[in-house]
């Protein structure tokens, strides 16, 4: 899975905080040796496709083939953007800003889908519905797991952004539509770019739910080619058109951006946005919500319950415990890793707003958007040329990790910063301790919790990926993911739905941190 | 308690000169306060001397110990100073009792009677040790800054607007506090204000900053008399310029001859005359008149602006004088205008140098 892209909104500036909690040295040399490994995948992805040339190169693009992957990537993330963002914003409107009984039960209800992995959503998909597959199936399966990425933002966005130019606008004579149209969406426009941005990586980087769907994109088809030939140069190939996609994105993104400043708000505002009677579209409204929420959360519970109730007769007793503790160790170390790397750079982020900094930020996010399967790729390149004996190790999957969720900590851990102002370590320091001593007793006790809530998303980003893993995990390693994919694989459903129920049931406070996280950060 | 004393301080920011060549004594015991406008380095200064930052040139000692000079560093944790901000930035994760006992040695933390000292020495109820810092208002999260910088028993207690961000009401209460906690301690203090008034009231010595610079510095009084240019004069409150002439110790302006302070010699000089000095009377045959163009009232007193009508050179000069509220004159009144005590001379032009130079 890509990881999320912060947009990182700056800081309020303030001159240069002193008392060693500037940007020592080695703390610069600490975030650059990370973003560099960031990179390190790409450049290594690139570097191998180009290998025999670049007129070697272009003739394993120029082939029917990619074409067809080309096509059926760009239909699904124009498809699936669409009605993600028709769904994510029109819940959002209705949950938050219109008198729709049992808000808050909604707003659960519309972030819960992420607990469900997408290829667990699939698999309960495809178990109800046989025939679900090609395009279609690949865009309802995908809007219905993504759409809480542009639900969320969006949402939290239209629950705290000020009315007063939403009344301005109704004073200036415009009525509620128009001012919804004209002040509304511009308001909503960065919270629902990002969520876009986020969802369209998402579906580039998905491995598991398209391959299920028989939906081949060039994530699903650099795995087949993995599989079948180990042909790491025209997988290499294709991985590097799928970095050109994510860029791409990424760039359309900052480009439909513009310049428009992003909104930033204090901490609560006082007054409330007056919420919308919806009158006699009442029951219209419960409904489509209701429907959503069955959709979207009420086929994979039906369809996880049911084969759980039938695997006492599955074809092989599944046995939870070893694929459980392995997902869980992996999971804390990974968490743990990752939080640490991102310390250095999260810390000169929001201290100092040095171009060091930003730049530093810029290439950890964008070398950790890239899919899963380009980093593992890469390892598994890197390893075999020139650490052998590191392939196929715990070291170079837990590394991978560690690439690909590092923007998750970093979002958290450098609000977490950010919310502890420098002048805190002045005053322990004119108090009489040391800048270390400093860190130890006053930033990191209060920082500890938003890093924690980083680390968390790390945790549960690890226990439920699949494609990384797949690749890289040492023979006989297998989480729950990797376990859940062999046997719906194998179309046993019911060996596959108890791991299935432990992957939904790991992932769901992913609901709670989403839903009570920092709202100013949109993508988290 | 140990003199502080700066000697050629230079600091930037990137870029852009902050501090440049900065001198000043706060002698043991007492206090100083900086007055500047916004930007004019006065923060820089303190940061300085607190050892948050390192200036470029320049010394700073404490009695005979050198914390800062060209080859000496001492580190903030190392100075011993009192520190306290202007947003008091207590550590939000520590209750009172912990925020208070936080420079003090481990053993000591546990030490509460302590904790109560300091607590009523600030002004507060023993009792709130236990208290979280956002359970506690603006004025009293500052007292409790200061009770924390006054925990270790620091020699020097330096104040970076620690008022401002406080209401009127609750700003002289909590400067009243926290003067009478510091002269308990017999602290050497530095303080850090554009406010005015409260660097008249508080300090023992007035330090006026401009664009890094000291212009003035001295007892309150004094500088507030005697100022040594326009910018000082108007950093400390209202104040009349007029040109006169300056002959045998006294000076003649649209406002008569006036005695002055401390002045030899004689010429062309432009005088300074505090609105409080100017009493307004109904006409007279002897005062000089004045037309009142404009008029402020505060209640317990009122600002009035007038026009002389005999200025000697003719030209158009606007005075103000400070007058008790009940006699507030109405605009278009002629009055006739009374200077009390000695007006102060800042810039004299001498006749005879000219007269010398002409011969």
């Amino acid at each position: 899975m890509p990881t999320p892209v912060g947009p990182a909104p700056s800081p309020a500036s303030r001159p240069a905080p002193s008392g060693g909690s500037g940007s020592s040295p080695w703390l610069r040399v600490a975030a650059i040796a990370v973003a560099l490994l960031c990179v390190l995948p790409l450049v290594v992805v690139v570097a191998k496709a180009l290998e025999s040339g670049v007129g070697e190169a272009l003739a394993l693009v120029w082939r029917p083939r990619v074409g067809e992957l080309l096509r059926n990537s760009v239909s699904l993330v124009v498809l699936t953007g669409v009605l993600s963002t028709v769904i994510g914003v029109g819940a959002a409107w209705l949950v938050e800003r219109t008198a729709l009984p049992g808000a808050s039960f909604w707003r659960v209800a519309f972030v819960a889908p992420l607990a469900v992995p997408a290829f667990v959503n699939s698999f309960a998909w495809s178990a109800l519905v046989p025939g679900l597959e090609g395009l279609a199936g690949a865009v309802i399966v995908t809007t219905l797991s993504y759409f809480p990425f542009v639900f969320l933002p969006v949402a939290a966005l239209l629950r705290t952004v000020d009315p007063g130019l939403e009344e301005a606008s109704r004073a200036l004579g415009h009525g509620p539509w128009r001012t919804a149209l004209r002040v509304g969406l511009t308001q909503v426009r960065p919270a629902l770019l990002g969520g876009v941005l986020l969802v369209s990586l998402h579906l580039l980087a998905e491995y598991g739910a398209l391959e299920m769907l028989r939906f081949p994109t060039f994530t699903t088809a650099i795995l087949d080619q993995f599989e079948v030939a180990f042909d790491s140069r025209s997988g290499s190939v294709l991985a590097t058109i799928l970095i050109g996609l994510a860029t791409t994105l990424l760039t359309l993104e900052l480009l439909a951006r513009g310049r428009t400043r992003h909104v930033r708000l204090g901490s609560g505002t006082a007054r409330r946005a007056p919420r919308a009677r919806l009158g006699r579209a009442t029951p219209l409204a419960l409904l489509g919500v209701l429907a959503l929420t069955v959709l979207a959360l009420g086929v994979p519970a039906w369809s996880i319950g049911t084969w759980l109730s039938r695997s006492d007769q599955a074809m092989e007793p599944t046995d939870l415990g070893p694929a459980l503790w392995s997902t869980l160790g992996l999971g804390l170390v990974a968490a743990l890793l990752t939080t640490i790397a991102t310390l250095p750079a999260a810390w000169l982020v929001a201290r100092s707003r040095s171009w060091v900094a930003v730049l530093l930020e810029r290439v950890t996010y964008l070398a950790a958007s890239l899919p899963g399967v380009v980093v593992a790729l890469a390892l598994i390149t890197l390893t075999i040329t020139y650490a052998r004996p590191l392939y196929q190790t715990v070291f170079a999957l837990v590394l991978a990790y560690v690439i690909l969720f590092i923007p998750r900590a970093m979002v958290a851990t450098r609000a977490a910063i950010a919310a502890v102002p420098p002048e805190l370590g002045d005053a322990a320091r004119a108090l009489g301790d040391s800048p270390v001593r400093a860190f130890v007793r006053v930033q990191l006790p209060l920082m500890l919790r938003g890093t924690l809530a980083g680390s968390a998303l790390v945790f549960i980003a690890v226990t439920t990926e699949l494609t990384a893993t797949l690749l890289l995990a040492p023979t006989g390693t297998r989480t729950l993911a990797t376990a859940f994919w062999d046997a719906s694989a194998a179309l046993d459903y019911a060996a596959a739905a108890p791991y299935a129920a432990a992957l939904v049931v790991l992932s769901a406070p992913l609901t709670y941190v989403l839903l009570r996280g920092n709202h100013e950060e949109p993508l988290t | 308690m140990r003199t502080l004393q700066l000697t050629g301080i230079r600091a930037s920011h990137p870029r852009t000169p902050v501090l440049k060549d900065v001198d000043l004594t706060v002698p043991a015991g007492t206090t100083t306060a900086v007055l500047g406008p916004s930007g004019c380095g006065k923060t820089t200064l303190l940061r300085v001397i607190a050892g948050f930052m390192r200036p470029e040139a320049g010394e700073v000692r404490l009695g005979d110990e050198l914390v800062a000079g060209p080859d000496t560093w001492v580190p903030p944790e190392r100075r011993g100073f009192g520190y306290v901000a202007q947003e008091g930035n207590l550590f939000p994760h520590l209750d009172l009792a912990g925020n208070i006992t936080y420079g003090l040695p481990r053993r000591e933390r546990k030490d509460r009677a302590r904790v109560g000292e300091l607590l009523e020495l600030v002004g507060l109820p023993a009792d709130f040790a236990t208290r979280r810092p956002d359970q506690l208002s603006g004025g009293q999260q500052q007292r409790v800054a200061l009770a924390r910088a006054l925990a270790r028993r620091p020699g020097i207690v330096l104040l970076d607007e620690p008022f401002s961000a406080l209401d009127p009401e609750l700003r002289v209460a909590t400067r009243d506090a926290v003067a009478a906690a510091l002269r308990h301690e017999n602290a050497t203090v530095v303080l850090v204000t554009h406010d005015q008034a409260e660097a008249l009231s508080f300090a023992d010595q007035v330090a006026i900053m401009h664009a890094g610079r000291f212009t003035q510095v001295g007892a309150p009084p004094v500088v507030y008399r005697t100022p040594a240019d326009r910018r000082s004069a108007t950093s400390l409150g209202e104040a009349c310029f007029l040109p006169g002439s300056l002959v045998d110790g006294a000076v003649t302006c649209a406002l008569g001859t006036l005695p002055v302070s401390a002045a030899t010699g004689s010429g062309a000089c432009e005088v300074v005359i505090r609105p409080e000095q100017l009493h307004l009377s109904d006409p007279t045959p002897t005062a000089p008149l004045a037309l009142v163009t404009r008029t402020e009232y505060f209640g317990h007193d009122a600002l009035v602006e007038l026009r002389p009508l005999h200025a000697p050179t003719g030209e158009a000069l606007q005075l103000r004088a400070r007058v008790p509220g009940g006699a507030t004159p109405s605009v278009g009144d002629t009055v006739a205008v009374h200077v009390m005590g000695e007006a102060h001379i800042l810039t004299l032009e001498p006749t005879t140098t000219l007269a010398e130079h002409g011969a």
